[in-house]
């Protein structure tokens, strides 16, 4: 009898070329690399310098995405792009694709996005496959079943001259999620709470796999919103492991097998589990029953508290108090009511189309407070059409929201569209670091629902109040 | 890359837990297509006013800290993004080693390649370091030890290959391309 296993050490070896040896990491085959125009310009340089290619052409996919206006007339060229510098960036990526020969998912073209909504929405993404990019939200790309990790833009450019990677083996940490979520409460307030649990390092050296019923019964976009905040515990990567649900997705996509090769990966990715009785480094539980929506109220995405419980005191924690301090909030207060002055519902973490449809639903009919400022980014150009299909620019358009093209926008600043100095935002995206979404910014972490209920009331509201 | 044996420099310290990339480096530097020139905006939010005069009371502005190559930082420090600009600006600003209880796996990785020596200590010896500022101290690779002033030597964990590669000068990229001939028998045993 063989050794029962789990699904990253199937992942695992499945791609090792040469494996680890005490003075060796393993070399680790990559079977598709995502790129796009932040860290790849310097990998580029690096080819050319030394006279390479890039080797696999037919595993390498660039988008656009971080620095990209969202403006359409910015983006589309009929005024000029604000940011020179991002401008140019845009331009050298369009450049290195077009002599290096990769397939680019550029400005005009339908199917560009932010890479971590794209790849799984084209079907490019797998169950099975090695999935990077340098990016660190590549974790996404786990909800597959995919070992899907972020990286430097060293190993960028290590993917593209040799498609592999020298990699140490990483740790398991198994995350099993058991009982209902309650309405109201999402996948995002399910992941707040983990990481909140595990610490912003505590998935450090680890690869997370998400199991246990709760899992099994979110849809594809709910896994991913999880897979995405992985490595905001610290975590290599994050995994669920693939089931009917990620077939049912995938199936008919663009970039998905086919035919009678639908059949055979299908019965291929069946056996992508970990078997009964296999061991992880580490295990957790979590009660998805007992959660409420959360929120964060700190300067990293561990500090969250459920909207209805008070911010923690923590007296002599000194880094506490310069969180709270960035943050203009006090020990002992509630998050609920707290005025803001922005609403950002966009980013790889909650810009696909159920997280707008969800948004939509509480917005219908309703318009965002006064001196609220509510950006509202598909994660797609795909999901943007479809939302428009769906007549829900207009519930947003309605409802004083700017409804734009798609891009990472607001979650991280770079193309401008960034949030006051001093001023509040309630962000559907990812990370609550101290200036990440403009110089001054403070960033509050939470739901599409509990975003669309805030803009409506201007203060941080709780969503369950829209529900009944 | 130049071989590195030996870091003897006085310390920066930054006790803050959790410093994460986007910290080390704004986003909006990000747009930048080359790796040089970072320094200037290393802790650019921290160490510049909002009309980009330097704050005093931060460390790197502070005179003792002019020239000093190792940085102490709380637990976790490179945390978030995975922007390998961060590096590149410690890297530029004068940095060769990043000193903690833990370092981040994406940044560590980071400095690896970028002749950055991640030195991870165990609580005691980094509770001194925070305590003792300034103080000269000595990152041996070699011995894989951390030299403390008294000559105290405490051992650090490296990953074998990433040492070998630091020490001998050697670039990654050429080992992978020598692996060449077992990629191809990969590929073709896979099918891929
Ligand atoms: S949306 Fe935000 S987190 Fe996602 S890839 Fe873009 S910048 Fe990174």
């Amino acid at each position: 009898m063989t050794t029962p296993t789990t699904l990253f050490e199937k992942l695992w070896s499945a791609h090792e070329v040469v494996p680890e040896t005490a003075d060796r990491p393993a070399v680790l085959y990559i079977d598709l690399h995502l790129t796009h125009e932040v860290t790849s310009p310097q990998a580029f340089a690096v080819l050319r310098s030394r006279g390479l290619r890039v080797r696999r052409l037919d595993r390498t996919v660039g988008t656009m995405d971080h620095s990209t206006p969202t403006v359409a007339d910015e983006l589309y060229g009929r005024v000029p792009i604000r940011l020179e510098s991002a401008a140019r960036q845009v331009r050298e990526f369009e450049r290195n694709c077009a002599e290096f020969g990769v397939e680019l998912l550029g400005i005009e073209h339908p199917d560009r996005g932010i890479v971590h909504i794209i790849g799984p929405e084209l079907g490019l993404t797998q169950p099975g496959k090695t999935i990077v990019c340098g990016d660190s939200h590549t974790s996404t790309h786990g909800a597959f079943g995919a070992l899907a990790f972020g990286i430097g833009t060293t190993e960028v450019g290590h993917v593209m001259a040799t498609q592999c990677l020298l990699q140490r083996k990483p740790r398991t940490l198994a995350v099993n999620v058991e009982g209902a979520l309650a309405p109201g409460v999402t996948a995002k307030d399910l992941v707040l709470a983990i990481i909140q649990r595990l610490g912003v390092g505590g998935g450090t050296g680890s690869v997370l796999e998400y199991r246990g019923a709760t899992i099994r019964g979110l849809s594809m976009d709910e896994r991913m919103t999880v897979c995405n905040m992985s490595i905001e515990a610290g975590a290599r990567a994050g995994l669920v492991a693939p089931d009917a649900t990620t077939f049912e997705y995938l199936k008919g996509r663009p970039r998905a097998p086919a035919g009678g090769a639908w059949e055979a990966a299908v019965e291929g990715w069946r056996g992508l589990v970990t078997d009964p009785g296999a061991r992880f480094d580490r295990e957790i539980a979590v009660d998805a029953a007992a959660l409420a929506p959360m929120i964060t109220y700190g300067t990293n995405p561990g500090m969250s508290v459920a909207l209805d419980q008070p911010v923690p005191a923590r007296a002599g924690d000194e880094v506490h108090a310069k969180a709270l301090e960035y943050m203009g909030l006090a020990g002992g207060q509630t998050m609920l009511g707290q005025p803001i002055q922005y609403v950002f519902i966009g980013s790889c973490t909650n810009a696909r189309l159920s997280d707008l449809r969800a948004a939509a639903a509480l917005l219908r009919g309703r318009r965002a407070a006064r001196g609220v400022t509510l950006l509202v980014v598909p994660g797609s150009q795909r999901i943007k059409r479809e939302a428009e299909r769906e007549g829900l620019d207009r519930v947003f358009l309605d409802a004083g929201a700017e409804w734009r093209e798609s891009g990472c926008s607001m979650c991280l600043g770079m193309n401008g569209d960034t949030v006051a100095r001093g001023a509040y935002c309630v962000s559907t995206s990812n990370r609550n670091f101290e200036g990440r979404q403009g110089v001054g910014a403070r960033t509050l972490l939470a739901s599409p629902l509990t975003a669309a209920a805030s803009a409506i009331e201007g203060r941080i509201a709780d969503p369950r109040a829209f529900l009944s | 890359m130049d071989p590195i044996r030996t870091i003897r420099s006085r310390t920066v310290v930054m006790p803050r837990t959790n410093i994460d990339t986007d910290q080390i480096m704004p986003a909006r530097f990000l747009t930048t297509t080359t790796r040089e020139g970072l320094g200037r905006h290393l802790f650019a939010d921290w160490r510049y006013d909002a009309a980009g005069r330097p704050l005093a009371d931060f460390v790197l502005n502070r005179p003792e800290s002019a020239g000093c190559a190792i940085l102490v930082a709380g637990r976790n420090i490179g945390c978030g993004s995975s922007r390998e600009h961060a590096p590149w600006g410690l890297a530029d600003y004068g940095f060769r080693a990043v000193v903690s209880t833990e370092i981040a796996d994406i940044f560590r990785n980071n400095c690896l390649k970028n002749g950055l020596v991640p030195v991870v200590v165990d609580e005691a010896t980094h509770g001194w370091l925070v305590e003792h500022p300034g103080a000269e101290v000595t990152v041996d690779l070699e011995r894989q030890a951390l030299v403390l002033p008294d000559g105290r030597a405490v051992d650090f964990p490296i990953e074998a290959f990433a040492r070998y590669c630091l020490l001998n000068g050697v670039d990654e990229t050429g080992y992978l391309l020598s692996q060449e001939a077992a990629i191809r028998a990969y590929e073709a045993r896979t099918g891929k």
